[in-house]
C-alpha cells in the first residue's frame, strides 16, 4: 500500500498497521491482505465480487476488520460481502471506506453488506466513510446494509461520515425476530454541494423486538441531506427513530418519518428536529472567551461526538 | 475597577424610540460584591448584557481598570476580564460539563481540576462531570453549572443575571451558600449580581436601585436595604421565585 492508502486506512479504521485477528483489506479493487482465524473464516465469493465471512458459534471478544480504500481516480466497484454470524457470538466488525480522488473522473464504491446474525449473538458494526483529494472527480459511496437478526440477538451499528464524500445513498434494511434489538447511531456532516441520503427500512417481526435509529447530522454550505426512516411494528415491539439536525448556510435537510403499526402492541415513536445553531449557544461560548467561529465549531463537534 | 460612564440604551419599538437605560453612571470597586435591584422592566438585565458586550449601548462608555472596553465584542470582553452568567442558562446537545469548564478555563485541565469548580457550587462532581449540558439537567443543576463556568473563568468582574430565576426553593438555598462562599473568598475580583432577593441583598457590600432605566439610589447595604424591605426590590425567597425581567 502507498502512503495515501495508508492514510485512508487510518481515517476509516484507525489502523496504522495490519490489525490483529481476522481481516481483509481491499485497495483499488483487490485484496491486499487477508487473514482468517480459527473462528472467523474469510473467503472470496466464487465470482470474485466480494467475500463470504463465517463466524463460528460461540465466538466471543474477537474483531473483524474489512476496510476498503480507493486512491485511483475513475475506479467504480460494487462489492457484496455476506456475514454469517453463528449463535452466541460477541464480535466487533470494523468496516469503512476511504476514497482519495485527485483526478477528474468519479470514483465510486458501492458496498453491499448482508448480516445473518445467529441466536443470542451480539455484534457491533462500525462503518466510517472518508473522502480526500482535490481532483474534480467525485467521491461516491453507496453502502447497503441488510440485517437479519435472529431471536435474542443484538446489533449496534455506528456509521460516521464527516468529511469529503460527495454523494452517498445509504440504505439499511433490517428484519428483527423475537427479542432481538437493533441500535443505529448515524453521524453525518456534509459540506459544499455534497448530497447524503439515508434510508432505513426496519421490520419488527418478533415479539419483544426493539429498534432504535438515531441520526445526528450537520448540513453546511449548499449541501443536501435526506433522512428517510420507516419502522414497521408487526408484533408487540418497540421502535424509535430520531433525526436531529443542524442546518447552516444554504443547506437543505429533509426528514421523512414513517411508522407502520400493524399490531396493537407495537409502540412506535419518531422524533425529528432540524434547526440552526441557537444564537444564545454561540453567545454563551463567546462569554467564555471563544470567537464566534470557534464557538460554532465547538457546538458542531459536541453535537456530532 | 469597572466603570460605567453615561450609559444609555434605546430601542426602536413600533417606529418610536424607547429609552431602556438613561445616563447610567456606576463604579464597581475591586473586591466588591454589588447587587443591582429594582422592579421588573427597570433595565437591570439589559445593563448586565451591556457590560458583557451582548448589547452595545446607544451612548456612553465602559471602562475596565481604566481601559475603554466599549468597542470590544463579547469574546474580547471575556478575554479582558468580564464574566457573565446567563439568567436562563443555555443547553448544548453533546457538550459535556467538563468540556464547558475546560473552555471556560481556557486550557485542557484535568478532570480532577474541573471537578473542583463543580464542588464549589455544591454539585457532586463525579455525578456531573461527564453529563451532557442538555435537557436532562434540571433548572437548578443547570444554574449551578452556569455559575461553575463563570467561577472557572476567574474573571476580574463576574456578572450574574438573576441567579435565582427559574429554580426551586431548595436550590435557591444552596445558591445563596455559593454566593456566600464567593463573598467570603474575597480577593480582588468583583461580583455584580442582578437580583431582588432579600437574601442576596443581605450579603452585598453595595446596593444599586434601578427603576425606569435610571439609578435611583446607590450606597452601602446598611443604608439602602432598610429602604427597600417590603417593596418589589427586596422580596423574600418565598415571594418571587420565578420573577425576572428579560
Amino acid at each position: 500500500m502507498d502512503e495515501i492508502q495508508k492514510k485512508l486506512l487510518f481515517e476509516v479504521a484507525d489502523l496504522h498497521v495490519v490489525p490483529e485477528g481476522a481481516y481483509n483489506i481491499r485497495a483499488n479493487g483487490r485484496s491486499v491482505g487477508r487473514n482468517s482465524t480459527a473462528n472467523i473464516d474469510i473467503s472470496p465469493k466464487p465470482d470474485g465480487n466480494g467475500l463470504n465471512i463465517r463466524v463460528k458459534d460461540g465466538t466471543k471478544k474477537q474483531s473483524l476488520h474489512i476496510p476498503v480504500v480507493l486512491s485511483k481516480s475513475g475506479l467504480k466497484e460494487t462489492v457484496y460481502n455476506d456475514f454469517y454470524i453463528g449463535d452466541d457470538c460477541d464480535i466487533v466488525v470494523i468496516a469503512g471506506c476511504g476514497i482519495d480522488n485527485c483526478g477528474v473522473q468519479d470514483s465510486e464504491h458501492d458496498g453491499i453488506h448482508r448480516f445473518f446474525v445467529g441466536k443470542n449473538s451480539k455484534i457491533k458494526y462500525v462503518e466510517k466513510h472518508y473522502g480526500s483529494g482535490d481532483g474534480s472527480g467525485k467521491r461516491i459511496l453507496n453502502p447497503v446494509t441488510e440485517v437479519s437478526l435472529n431471536e435474542g440477538s443484538f446489533m449496534e451499528m455506528e456509521t460516521v461520515q464527516i468529511k469529503g464524500v460527495d454523494s452517498t445513498v445509504r440504505e439499511t434494511k433490517a428484519v428483527l425476530a423475537a427479542h432481538s434489538k437493533l441500535l443505529v447511531r448515524e453521524r453525518l456532516m456534509t459540506h459544499g454541494s455534497q448530497s447524503a441520503v439515508s434510508v432505513y427500512d426496519v421490520e419488527l417481526n418478533g415479539e419483544g423486538s426493539d429498534a432504535d435509529v438515531i441520526s445526528r447530522s450537520v448540513a453546511r454550505d449548499n449541501s443536501f441531506q435526506k433522512f428517510d426512516a420507516k419502522i414497521a411494528g408487526n408484533a408487540p415491539c418497540a421502535g424509535h427513530s430520531e433525526c436531529d439536525a443542524i442546518i447552516m448556510d444554504n443547506a437543505r435537510i429533509s426528514a421523512i418519518p414513517r411508522l407502520d403499526a400493524n399490531n396493537v402492541d407495537a409502540a412506535l415513536i419518531h422524533e425529528a428536529a432540524i434547526g440552526k445553531i441557537a444564537g444564545e449557544q454561540i453567545t454563551k461560548l463567546m462569554t467564555l472567551g471563544l470567537t464566534e467561529k470557534e464557538a460554532e465549531e465547538q457546538i458542531i463537534n459536541g453535537f456530532l461526538s | 475597577m469597572l466603570e460605567l460612564k453615561n450609559i444609555s440604551f434605546e430601542v426602536e419599538e413600533e417606529g418610536q424610540s424607547k429609552v431602556i437605560l438613561k445616563d447610567i453612571n456606576l463604579k464597581v470597586g475591586d473586591g466588591k460584591f454589588v447587587v443591582i435591584t429594582g422592579p421588573n422592566g427597570s433595565g437591570k438585565s439589559t445593563l448586565a448584557k451591556i457590560i458583557a458586550g451582548i448589547e452595545q449601548p446607544s451612548s456612553g462608555s465602559i471602562l475596565l481598570d481604566g481601559r475603554d472596553i466599549t468597542p470590544l465584542g463579547v469574546t474580547d470582553r471575556a478575554k479582558a476580564g468580564i464574566g457573565y452568567a446567563f439568567q436562563n442558562p443555555v443547553r448544548f446537545k453533546g457538550i459535556k460539563v467538563k468540556d464547558l469548564i475546560r473552555i471556560a478555563v481556557g486550557s485542557d485541565i484535568s478532570v480532577a481540576e474541573a471537578c473542583k469548580f463543580l464542588s464549589e457550587v455544591g454539585l457532586c462532581a463525579r455525578n456531573y462531570i461527564d453529563r451532557e449540558v442538555n435537557a436532562s439537567l434540571s433548572g437548578g443543576e443547570l444554574k449551578r453549572i452556569e455559575i461553575a463556568t463563570v467561577l472557572a473563568r476567574g474573571s476580574k468582574i463576574s456578572v450574574f443575571d438573576e441567579p435565582e430565576a427559574g429554580i426551586d426553593l431548595w436550590s435557591f438555598g444552596n445558591l445563596i451558600e455559593v454566593f456566600e462562599r464567593m463573598r467570603a473568598a474575597g480577593a480582588d475580583n468583583s461580583i455584580l449580581v442582578i437580583s431582588h432577593q432579600e437574601r442576596i441583598l443581605n450579603i452585598a457590600d453595595e446596593i444599586v436601585v434601578l427603576a425606569g432605566g435610571e439609578i435611583k439610589a446607590h450606597g452601602a447595604r446598611e443604608d439602602i436595604l432598610p429602604t427597600l424591605l417590603g417593596t418589589d426590590s427586596a422580596v423574600s425567597a418565598c415571594g418571587k421565585m420565578t420573577g425576572g425581567a428579560q
